[in-house]
């Protein structure tokens, strides 16, 4: 069988050409996808902005107003910032499925681009935090996060992260496999009851570790086995009463039964 | 010397094993006589019923509280000295805590098994605890509490009152976040005392809380008092077990005079310990498989953190309930000082509780004048009014329980923890009397279907048709050992309110009319021969 002149057909550099094409095309995409946390300094374009606006008059101005006003049944969003938008509509709490004691966690209801248009047409409003650079999302000291977690987030959060009970229905979320942007987002912009904790409180340095080490305990998961959702005594004196000590009775039934 | 002259037959029918053991055995015997005491002690007659085996859970979670116990003593550092943690575990290296914590952490994370003990100990002591509380909710409905057993009652009580200081002394010693926060509590409710409150706290404490004293203090309750007196009171326990024997359910061939069972040579003894290994294999199963009190994500004590779902083992939860339920604002200034009644009621209430508990057999005793011995438990139906006192204080055991974790039911059940709160508060005034109520009618309820099963038989839904047209549902009789166990029960009935004999009521006499009245007013009379005998007629 003759051969193909395959050697005539594509130059020999053309393997390495597409190799360089992938790469820069998976690479540019990446950067589209997650390049959102390094924008927060550049001036976004305005069609993003025009698109951003449209999706707030569509979506969030019934409550907040058309220009972010805000309503009787929605607060101004005038200097919120990019930051609180990406928190709340990035984590489904916005827009609310209804009103109750606070707007709750559900699917994300837009696409990230949608979402970062959105913040970026509030952020036009009046200067507001931004997304937080990458470097104070990831590596940081566990130990120093959780000294700083216990003694700044322990009190609502419980200290294994767990969450715990506000007031009139309220509650504080648990905190485990949360996006760190948004861990960082509920730090710096105090989202439904929590208290703001600005730079001058929690520096951001000291934001990444408290982020390092929820994420640590995200990845290492409970050490003496099963964890009983980590709400502490109280799941613990369940299921001593439930299975240890409803199984021994059970035993001692066994035992004392009559042979048939 | 009985020993000795029972092994020779076996002796001349076996090889060196049984030579050995009987050589063992004489030689013990020769210099102890044991055997007068294996004797008397083999031949003692248990009754088999399963709930007759709660205590031994107790019993036996106790025995491996100490031999965990004692290996975490070997790697356990008492002291509240400050030491930088340098071990295993990511989060925490580097960081300030006392010697007490970080040696708790090493043994959890680079003392090989040291995990595993930490949570047998644990587990095991919460069981303990439990298994004392159901052991007792079976002693007290079935009347098994009575005389001759009272002070056996009381040794009881004030076990399970030590059971609890244990607890809490132990939960204690690793010095973490979770337990530092309950010891605060406990701080508070001593300086809550008038007067002396800040005094004790001082010497209890050593000084300002948290000081660095009261670990090495609790270490010595937890290691060397307590467990001292737990192990004399489990000694009086059981040998006014034996001395008074154990109580029995009512059947056929068993009565007052004598016990129907197992010698505790060599069936129960066989069966006791085989149990034994069973409550062994249990909590070690549960603790090679779940995480309990996992300190090292609680974080060294420090005063300043309190973390959301702070809550004591479950053994303590009523108290912590009780604080929970006492309205806000009952503080008071007078005379300078603050009278904290929202920390004193608390205290006051739950010690009248317990104190009821403890002395309900004498008050007992008291109304029905009742000065026999009872050996045969009672089916807690045939005793309504004791029977519905017990749930209304379950009823508020539990209420206060519930209340200890307001703010997980809040959470969880998506409900405000106010509206938690305040239903628990009305529930533990008004749910021991609804639970009073229910049980009461319950009880007599079920005595009454006794009464009609005993004299008529079950009804079969068979229906035949008579010779005369008449249709009859035909009732299935019971057999003689069923019938035993249903009408075989003691009946009281309210004292008749009389003069003494110096022709005067006394207010004693009259409170005693009236409460034996609430008592025994209610009843079902028990099955009479007569009327068994013309039951079986037709």
């Amino acid at each position: 069988m003759a051969t193909y002149p395959r050697r005539g057909r594509r130059h020999p550099l053309a393997a390495i050409a597409l190799l360089l094409i992938g790469l820069f095309a998976s690479g540019g995409a990446y950067a589209l996808f997650t390049g959102t946390a390094t924008a927060a300094d550049t001036v976004p374009p305005a069609a993003q902005v025009e698109n951003g606006k449209a999706l707030f008059a569509a979506n969030c101005a019934s409550c907040h107003g058309l220009s972010a006003e805000g309503t009787a049944a929605g607060p101004s969003l005038v200097g919120v910032g990019a930051l609180a938008v990406e928190f709340q509509v990035g984590t489904g709490r916005m827009p609310m499925a209804g009103s109750g004691p606070q707007a709750e966690k559900k699917p994300v209801q837009f696409a990230q681009d949608e979402i970062d248009a959105m913040a970026a047409w509030v952020a036009t409003l009046a200067p507001g935090p931004g997304l937080p650079d990458n470097r104070f999302l990831s590596g940081g000291n566990e130990s120093n996060g959780a000294e700083l977690f216990r003694v700044n987030c322990a009190m609502c959060h419980n200290v294994a992260g767990a969450g715990g009970a506000l007031t009139e229905g309220k509650f504080a979320p648990n905190l485990h496999d949360i996006d760190p942007v948004h861990i960082y987002a509920a730090m710096v912009t105090g989202p439904q009851n929590m208290p703001v904790f600005s730079d001058m409180n929690i520096t951001p340095e000291e934001k990444r570790d408290i982020i390092a080490y929820l994420k640590w305990m995200d990845e290492n998961g409970s050490v003496g086995g099963l964890d009983l959702g980590a709400l502490g005594p109280v799941s613990e004196g369940l299921f001593v009463w439930i299975f240890a000590l409803g199984g021994l009775v059970a035993i001692t039934i066994w035992l004392t039964a009559k042979s048939n | 010397m009985t020993v000795a002259t029972k092994s020779k037959p076996a002796r001349q029918s076996s090889g060196t094993g049984m030579r050995f053991v009987g050589g063992v055995a004489n030689y013990l015997d020769e210099r102890t006589s044991i055997s007068t005491a294996v004797k008397a002690l083999g031949r003692k007659i248990f009754p088999d019923h399963w709930s007759f085996m709660l205590g031994e859970i107790a019993l036996y979670s106790f025995v491996i509280i100490l031999l965990s116990g004692t290996f975490l003593t070997l790697f356990y550092d008492p002291s509240m000295t400050e030491v930088h943690y340098d071990g295993s575990y990511v989060p925490l290296k580097g960081i300030h805590m006392s010697a007490a914590y970080s040696s708790t952490l090493n043994i959890t994370f680079d003392i090989r098994g040291g995990l595993l003990m930490r949570q047998v100990h644990h587990w095991a002591a919460l069981l303990f605890v439990a298994a004392i509380g159901l052991h007792m909710l079976r002693v007290f409905f079935t009347g098994a509490f009575r005389k001759p057993r009272e002070i056996n009652w009381v040794v009881g009580f004030l076990l399970f009152i030590m059971a609890m200081a244990e607890g809490f002394t132990g939960y204690s010693l690793p010095d973490d976040l979770l337990s530092g926060n309950g010891l605060r509590i406990i701080d508070g409710m001593i300086k809550a005392v008038p007067g002396a409150g800040l005094w004790i706290s001082y010497l209890l404490f050593g000084g300002e809380f948290p000081g660095d004293d009261v670990i090495p203090r609790l270490y010595m309750l937890h290691i060397m008092l307590l467990p001292a007196i737990v192990i004399a009171l489990i000694a009086v326990h059981l040998v006014l077990l034996i001395v008074n024997k154990h109580t029995q359910f009512a059947g056929p061939g068993r009565t007052e005079e004598n016990v129907v069972g197992s010698p505790i040579l060599a069936v129960f003894a066989a069966k006791a310990g085989g149990f034994f290994f069973l409550v062994f294999g249990v909590t070690m199963l549960i603790a090679s498989l779940v995480t309990i009190n996992p300190i090292w994500s609680y974080g060294p004590y420090d005063p300043s953190p309190v973390s959301a779902g702070t809550q004591p083992d479950w053994y303590i939860g009523f108290a912590d309930g009780m604080l929970r339920l006492i309205p806000s604002g009952w503080e008071f200034e007078v005379l300078g000082g603050t009278l904290s009644l929202n920390l004193i009621v608390p205290i006051v209430v739950l010690m009248v509780f317990l104190g009821l508990v403890a002395f309900y057999p004498f008050f007992e005793a008291w109304v029905t004048g009742d000065k026999r011995e009872h050996h045969i438990a009672e089916r807690p139906r045939n005793a309504p009014t004791r029977t519905a006192i017990g749930a209304a204080g379950v009823a508020f055991y539990a209420v206060l329980w519930a209340a200890a974790s307001s703010d997980l039911i809040a959470t969880h059940f998506r409900t405000t923890i106010e509206g938690v709160i305040l239903t628990l508060q009305i529930l533990l005034i008004v749910g021991p009397f609804i639970a009073f109520w229910l049980t009461k009618k319950m009880a007599l309820a079920l005595q009454r279907k006794d009464r009609e099963v005993v004299l008529h038989g079950y009804e079969s839904s068979r229906i035949v048709r008579l010779p005369g047209g008449e249709y009859r549902e035909i009732h299935t009789p019971l057999d003689d050992f069923e019938k035993w166990r249903l009408v075989s029960f003691d009946e009281f009935e309210p004292i008749v309110l009389r003069p003494n004999d110096r022709g005067r009521i006394t207010l004693s006499a009259r409170a005693k009319a009236s409460v034996s009245k609430f008592y025994f007013e209610d009843r079902i009379a028990p099955v009479t021969k007569p009327e068994l005998e013309s039951a079986s007629q037709h």
